[in-house]
């Protein structure tokens, strides 16, 4: 701050405070000796049948207005305030944080570091070590996969063994740390609205869903040309590219022939954040266990 | 004392000037019709906060994000606003004893707010906002507001120049004072460079700007909410409770000391944050000295009862004034605590502010301002008094009851947010999730619809009140009517 904005907002502060403890001290009146008589405590206007009372100010509010005045000049000498005055105490609202910041990390040290060394898959049957990933789970991931880590439309079930990306310990901490990008293309520009429908019916087909029968042979037609690169020609997916398998009942958007084919039609675009620029590699740690601890329940 | 018949075209018998009556009855039937609509919108943005489908009522309009800019600008500028020209208006003409100043500027200020007021209830469903917490309109409501608002100074000092009395009254200093410092704030804040006819960018950026908005934001509170209220208090609570005023030269010290601080406190609402260091400690502490100014109109207004206190037990309009400068003094002690940074960590962005904001926003402008409505109606109707008095009393213990339930669920709502939010384990992670913070506060959001509903079910009661009371043939033995003290 130049000196003159320091002395600008100095010299307002101080002039305004003088000017209050003046008109404090100007207008204390000391209660008139014969105040037994109302009418001789009246200011003599009067203002459509008002009248006003010249009353001494209230002793106890008087020294509230007192003490908090005594209680800002002590303040302002203490604390930055006054223009670029930096206080006789040195606070600042930084080094409030970073103090707070190196008393967490301490506590952090201990008791994240221990985790650290460890392998994922011994962290995940820790039941400490789990306790806080759920914790971290709830404040960083519930508000898409939810707070049961069971998944939401567009945002995969984390409790089930069926992966995008794979299951395992790596493969989870990958996803977590570098995010992932999933692409569904568009495909109604290409093939057309008659072999969405199609393909889609084709893709019913695939998880035993009820389909017409009609259209099979057009939509495997379609399937192998278009949509085998990606979800295998058995439709089981790609864990490489994070291509759904297509035969089970687990659905990350819609299994229903409507949102099948919006999905061919329009194509899907998921998105896992990377929470590498977010977190702590220590947190990440515990977060994959967590992850990884919650298909370990289901094979055990 | 002499006669206040209206302009009405009757002939003045007595000394005094035909009072310009019709735009001070104009403005209070709005207060009464906005307090209705504003208080509504209020009910039903907290019910959609406990029930969330209700949001689906008739999306996108019914959001809550867009009805919740449209409830405070309601409450606060039409319902306030309409509360503050009337009694305003009314004061001003019959302590100075003279006819309103401004000729065609009078009419023009109240069609002229009534038009902001509808482009608002349009303009702010429809997703139009600069963004401004309580400034959302965009700019070309904002230059009608400030033509407007130099009209209505025009008017104000223009009569009080051309008042017969001495001096001024302490009801008028408050009034100007509101009017000046409500102009420079709308002004700043409110510039802006336009974009197209709808859009605009604010003049400031980053920290700058939020500073200017809650210097804006603050005082708006300060001067609309405060300063404006107290002009009404000085006049109707002495003027109902038939008693002189308390201390002359505690209004003296009072009135400067309250104008000239709360122009410094809008920084204690950005504590913690990119605002410099010295910028946030200087409002926190500006906003504690702010306490005894603030405590002094409370005392004023309350110990002028003095002498009177058995008048409360008969008059309930007496009662809602008084009522209402204890919710004042409570959130005058209440603010300046939340101020201080090791409070204010706890509160911030927590229910407490919103509890807060309407112990003040219903327990003193509200009351305060149906008070003066409940005083002002017969007089400017020369009826003899309020259709039922006993309709008055039902309003005034919904009314209190409704504000009590409101800041209680949200005094409750507020520490329990703030204390999940901060609660950390042993191992250093938060205890609780946000959304359990959320789930927790279910049951003080359901008091809270509760406690406005009651607040509505008393307008709606007043709003009858009203409507019998213009209704009903006039009472000659009223005329010439003088604002009865209370019996």
């Amino acid at each position: 701050m130049s000196t003159f904005w320091s002395l600008w907002i100095i010299i307002l502060t101080v002039v305004n405070l003088i000017l209050i403890f003046w008109v404090l001290m100007a207008n204390r009146k000391v209660a008139v000796s014969d105040d037994e008589d109302p009418e001789n405590k009246k200011t003599g206007h009067v203002y459509d049948g008002i009248e006003e009372y010249d009353n001494p100010l209230p002793k106890w509010w008087f020294q509230m207005f007192l003490g908090t005045l005594i209680f800002t000049i002590i303040y302002l000498a203490l604390y930055p305030g006054l223009g670029s005055w930096q206080g006789l105490l040195g606070w600042t609202q930084i080094n409030q944080l970073e103090r707070e910041q190196e008393k967490a990390a301490e506590n952090f040290n201990t008791v994240f570091g221990k985790y650290m060394s460890m392998p994922i898959e011994e962290v995940a049957r820790e039941p400490a070590a789990v306790k806080i990933g759920v914790r971290l789970f709830g404040n960083n991931c519930a508000v898409c996969h939810g707070a049961d880590a069971g998944g939401n439309f567009g945002f995969p079930d984390l409790t089930d063994d069926d992966w995008l990306y794979g299951g395992s310990p790596e493969q989870i901490l990958h996803s977590l740390v570098q995010g992932r990008v999933g692409q569904m293309p568009a495909w109604d520009n290409i093939i057309g609205e008659e072999n969405v429908i199609a393909v889609s019916e084709y893709v019913l087909s695939l998880s035993g869903q009820p389909h017409d029968e009609t259209q099979l042979a057009t939509g495997a037609q379609v399937y192998a040309q278009n949509c085998a690169a990606c979800h295998a020609a058995d439709g089981t997916g790609n864990q490489v590219v994070g291509a759904p398998n297509l035969t089970d009942d687990i659905w990350l958007y819609s299994g229903t022939a409507a949102g099948i084919r919006q999905s061919v039609r329009s194509g899907r675009f998921g998105n896992m954040p990377a929470q590498s620029d977010k977190l702590r590699e220590e947190k990440i740690h515990l977060l994959a266990a967590y992850v990884y601890s919650l298909s370990l329940d289901d094979s055990e | 004392m002499s006669s206040n018949l209206a302009a009405t075209g009757d002939t003045p018998v007595y000394d005094t000037p035909a009072y310009d009556y019709r735009v001070v009855r104009q403005f209070t039937i709005m207060t009464v019709v906005w307090g209705v609509v504003g208080m509504a919108v209020g009910v039903l943005i907290a019910a959609q906060l406990y029930w969330p489908a209700l949001n689906d009522l008739l999306q996108p309009y019914s959001h809550f994000g867009r009805l919740r800019p449209l409830h405070t600008n309601a409450v606060i500028f039409a319902f306030g606003g309409c509360a503050l020209f009337a009694t305003s208006y009314y004061v001003v003409q019959r302590t100075c004893q003279a006819p309103l100043f401004g000729g065609f500027l009078v009419p023009f200020t109240f069609w002229g707010w009534q038009i902001v007021i509808l482009a608002a209830a349009i303009t702010l469903p429809m997703g139009y906002t600069s963004a401004k917490e309580y400034a959302e309109l965009e700019w070309p409501i904002d230059i009608l507001i400030t033509l407007v608002w130099v009209s209505y100074a025009i008017v104000f000092f223009g009569t009080i120049i051309k008042r017969k009395t001495s001096h001024i009254y302490v009801a008028n200093w408050f009034f100007g004072a509101f009017i000046i410092a409500v102009a420079m704030l709308h002004v700043v804040n409110s510039a802006a460079v336009p974009v197209t006819l709808f859009k605009s960018y604010s003049a400031y950026a980053g920290a700058a700007d939020a500073m200017v908005q809650w210097w804006y934001g603050h005082n708006a509170v300060g001067f609309f909410l405060t300063a404006g209220f107290l002009g009404m208090m000085y006049y109707f609570v002495p003027k109902q409770a038939g008693r002189p005023v308390y201390s002359y030269q505690l209004s003296i010290v009072h009135f400067w000391a309250l104008i000239s601080l709360y122009i410094w406190a809008g920084p204690h609402h950005l504590h913690y944050s990119a605002l410099p260091d010295w910028a946030q400690s200087l409002g926190m502490v500006m906003s504690l000295v702010l306490l005894a100014p603030s405590w002094g109109g409370m005392i004023n207004g309350i110990m002028t009862l003095s002498g009177a206190w058995h008048k409360l037990r008969t008059d309930p309009t007496l009662r809602f004034l008084v009522v209402s400068l204890s919710f004042y003094g409570m959130s005058t002690f209440e603010g300046p605590m939340m101020s201080i940074k090791t409070v204010n960590a706890l509160s911030h962005n927590t229910d407490w502010t919103v509890g807060h904001v309407h112990s003040g926003a219903l327990g003193w402008v509200a009351m305060i301002s149906i008070g003066a409505v409940y005083h002002l109606l017969p007089v400017l109707y020369n009826r003899k008094e309020m259709f039922s008095v006993k309709l008055i009393n039902t309003h005034f213990w919904l009314a209190t009851v409704g504000t009590v339930l409101y800041i209680a669920s949200m005094w409750v709502n507020g520490i329990m947010q703030g204390l999940m939010w901060r609660a950390f384990n042993a191992d250093g992670t938060l205890t609780y999730t946000f959304v359990e913070s959320v789930e927790a506060s279910g049951p003080g959001y359901f008091v809270r619809v509760l406690g406005g509903a009651f607040f509505l079910l008393g307008m709606l009661l007043m709003m009858y009140n009203c409507y019998r009371t213009v209704a009903a043939p006039e009472d000659e033995a009223a005329a010439p009517a003088q604002p009865q003290p209370a019996q």
